[in-house]
């Protein structure tokens, strides 16, 4: 097991340095320290002094790859590359285009992140397993038809609408919670209430009709054939092997996601104002602050990869037919 | 003089192929059987019908053109420098007849109180007429209600009409062909007895030409789903943004289709270091956060433009090229998925005893590939289409509130949207925007979402009998 956990970790290294570089080549390559300090200093027209100064101002003036003007190993850690992007492996993400330290930046703002994802996820793995139960148990008769239909149609609205609509309705029509905006402490949780419920309700059609998909999936299988042989009840069939046996799919697949539950959401964060990562990164999108954004990619696809052994390792420990190799 | 954007060739070459695929497909009947059985479904062909409005308007809306310069003396023609579409001309009513600001679905007044000058030169604070909207009514506040009813009532009888005149003609052709006589095959359309669901069919038909002969009846006189900051009508704006929608949903899965198809068989095929290469490929891009991807992306093509901004020759072409961008950008994030499957399928196709034939004889790789592979693997790809097709336009809107999605001057629902959403604050509220841009979003991908469940169910075998 650990051996295993261990080769996955090596494998994640080169995938690692492959964003890195991707990163690296379109933030610097293809786009050169000296577009960015046009596009940051604003005008067309700024002056070579300027633009010089800012790049030195954030270290951008050295040479990309190869310093050949200072001695020794400083030859390689002199440069653009060391210092952005190889220090990014040691979690050191340096500080913003505007000068402020982004990894002081990320650790404040993860937590607002947290607040929303980890409700929202809890919450929505309860009311989602539920609903897709109940279809499954209800399958083809008008509960199951009218569900499937009106998950069908909640998935083909879009999220921005949910978003847009809860916030008028609880927000401005009920006065209900504030419409957007974040508090410290406990007095933060009136501002969550929305955004997750929002969240809950964005999901619904999607996740209840997938794990609907899942249950029925289990109910055709020879065990529960020989479970309704047995004599046992319906529900007991239902509670005790479909849900079990369906949870595995789910969970492992819940898994993946966890890591990322850090990030929080691009969209949900910036339209309810929370100070979050996900709102950082559109922050800094929309004022073009090139350090974070490099720093959010590297960031979110460690994540990733962080879901993904989490993923295999939990395959293992809830399906003992899976082997590791 | 007609111009051609690059958006505008893909769309037709996606057209040509689709047609040549369909003709193709009709001459073979392992091809057209799923397809069939598509159209025997009833929510399917609907959709696939609402579907086709909405491709319409699309490609009407792809003809672009330079118009000619009416007001000229000299003898040779000149042309304008703005780009119109085929659309622009047939919605030319709409498109020209601008307010001054919002105004609300069918008003005659302007939403906000503004000096008006009484003849007798004195001034009061009150709702201003608005140019276009109702301006045949000599007085709106009493009449207004009455005429809008009786357009509404013209509209649905004139639209009720067209659909008999439809229904009984089409009818009569398949009694004709199947000679039969008329009534007997009314029984069979209305009890669902026929191989293809016309009555189905002819419901949604119906919906749709009343639905346009209303809307119709009443844009003539009325800005049916009011008008914006600058007083564009929304309706206006909302079909515009079909195109953008359509091209997103299909140009994306184009551009990345041939390399999801090579990579995926390319992988499953050799295997070795070629499949450890393109896994590696695969999984490197797909850890990078999709969104944070094409935020990237865009930002650097913001910084290619503004550094060549002699290159373009138009705003319209600028926004063009960004399109483009987006779906390639957007492809980048989404091939993994399609290729993934491929190589999975590929590795089960390649021990198979037809393919090993093939190459016991001493076929080459890439004919085996092409001719054993590829057709074997048409039925994922068609699937992956249609499946990514309602999630791409759903996309676009979210992007372009991000601020990453098309270029702010192009129509689309999410520049709706987007430039909308803080007027929900005012008092009263200015819905419309957002309700115009969100309907017109969610028949499209409702419809796409339908037909693309009939397509799995149709294209899977696994799932065939399934519930």
């Amino acid at each position: 097991m650990m051996s295993y956990i261990l080769r996955r970790i090596a494998y994640a290294i080169p995938i690692l340095i492959g964003v890195n570089v991707i990163t690296f080549v379109l933030f610097f390559v293809v786009n050169t320290p000296d577009d960015m300090a046009r596009m940051q200093l604003g005008a067309k027209h700024v002056s070579e002094a300027a633009i010089e100064k800012w790049k030195e101002e954030r270290g951008y003036d050295k040479p990309i790859l190869w310093n050949s003007e200072v001695g020794s190993t400083d030859k390689i850690t002199d440069t653009i590359f060391f210092q952005n992007s190889v220090k990014l492996f040691l979690f050191d993400f340096g500080r913003s285009d505007s000068g402020r330290d982004i990894s002081y930046d990320i650790s404040k703002r993860m937590w607002p992140s947290l607040s929303i994802t980890v409700p929202s996820l809890i919450l929505g793995l309860m009311a989602y397993i539920t609903f897709g139960l109940i279809l499954a148990f209800f399958r083809g008769s008008y509960i199951d038809v009218s569900g499937v239909i009106l998950c069908v149609a909640m998935m083909s609205i879009s999220g921005l609408f949910y978003i847009i609509g809860g916030q008028f309705l609880i927000g401005k029509v009920l006065h209900l919670v504030p419409i957007s905006g974040y508090d410290t402490g406990l007095n933060a949780i009136k501002f969550t209430i929305l955004p997750v419920i929002i969240g809950l309700v964005g999901g619904v059609g999607a996740s209840t009709r997938w794990y609907r998909t899942i249950f029925l999936e289990e109910m055709g299988k020879d065990y529960v054939r020989t479970a309704k042989a047995k004599g046992l009840s319906e529900t007991i069939v239902l509670y005790r092997h479909v849900l079990m046996n369906g949870l595995i799919p789910i969970l492992t697949g819940v898994v993946v996601i966890l890591p990322s539950l850090f990030i929080g959401s691009l969209v949900v964060e910036s339209f309810f104002a929370i100070p979050g990562l996900g709102s950082y990164t559109i922050d800094a999108i929309n004022s073009q602050d090139f350090a974070i954004v490099r720093s959010m990619v590297f960031l979110g696809s460690v994540l990733y990869i962080i879901g993904l052994i989490l993923t295999d390792i939990s395959y293992t420990l809830v399906d003992p037919r899976v082997r590791l190799n | 003089m007609p111009v051609i954007f690059i958006t505008d060739a893909f769309i037709f070459l996606l057209l040509f192929m689709v047609l040549g695929f369909a003709f193709y497909a009709s001459k073979h009947e392992h091809l057209s059987s799923p397809w069939k059985d598509v159209a025997r479904r009833p929510i399917a062909i609907s959709a696939a019908i609402i579907l086709s409005v909405y491709v319409l308007i699309g490609l009407l809306d792809s003809l672009h053109f330079h118009p000619k310069l009416e007001d000229n003396k000299s003898s040779e023609t000149i042309y304008s420098t703005e780009i119109l579409s085929v659309l622009d001309i047939v919605l030319n009513d709409l498109r020209t007849n601008t307010e001054r600001t919002y105004s609300s679905p069918l008003a005659s007044y302007a939403f906000a109180k503004e000096m008006i000058d009484q003849p007798d030169g004195k001034q009061i604070r009150d709702y201003p007429r608005l140019k276009y909207g109702g301006a045949h009514l000599d007085d709106p506040e009493s009449q207004a209600s009455d005429d809008i009813t009786k357009r509404i009532v013209f509209g649905f009888m004139v639209g009720i009409l067209i659909s008999v005149l439809m229904f009984t003609l089409i009818v009569s052709i398949i009694s004709k062909k199947s000679k039969s006589t008329f009534k007997s095959t009314l029984n069979k359309c209305i009890q669902n007895d026929l191989e293809i669901p016309w009555y189905a069919m002819f419901i949604t038909t119906s919906i749709i030409i009343i639905t346009i002969s209303c809307i119709y009846n009443l844009a003539q006189h009325y800005h049916v789903f009011g008008t914006d900051k600058v007083g564009q009508d929304v309706l206006y704006q909302s079909l515009k943004s079909v195109r953008t929608g359509l091209v997103i949903g299909t140009l994306t899965t184009l551009v990345m289709l041939p390399f999801a198809i090579m990579m995926g068989l390319m992988a499953g095929y050799f295997r070795g270091w070629i499949d450890d290469v393109i896994q590696y490929l695969y999984t490197t891009l797909n850890s990078i956060p999709g969104v944070l991807l094409i935020a990237a992306s865009i930002l650097l093509l913001q910084v290619y433009i503004s550094n060549n901004e002699a290159d373009f020759t138009s705003l319209e072409e600028r926004a063009d090229l960004r399109l483009l961008f987006l779906c390639i950008i957007l492809g980048i994030t989404s091939w993994t998925g399609l290729c993934r499957l491929l190589r999975a399928e590929a590795l089960k196709l390649r021990e198979v005893d037809y393919v090993q034939a093939a190459q016991a004889f001493g076929v080459g790789n890439l004919s085996i590939m092409l001719r054993y592979l590829l057709p074997n693997v048409m039925h994922i790809v068609m699937i992956s289409i249609v499946l990514d097709f309602s999630g791409l336009v759903l996309a676009e809107a979210v992007l372009s509130y991000v601020g990453v999605g098309v270029d702010p001057s192009m129509y689309s629902w999410g520049n709706m949207i987007n430039s909308a959403r803080l007027e929900i604050a005012r008092d009263p509220v200015v819905w419309w925007s957002l309700a115009a841009a969100f309907i017109f979003m969610f028949i499209l991908v409702l419809a796409a979402n339908l037909f693309s469940d009939a397509v799995r169910d149709a294209f899977d075998p696994r799932l065939r009998g399934e519930v």
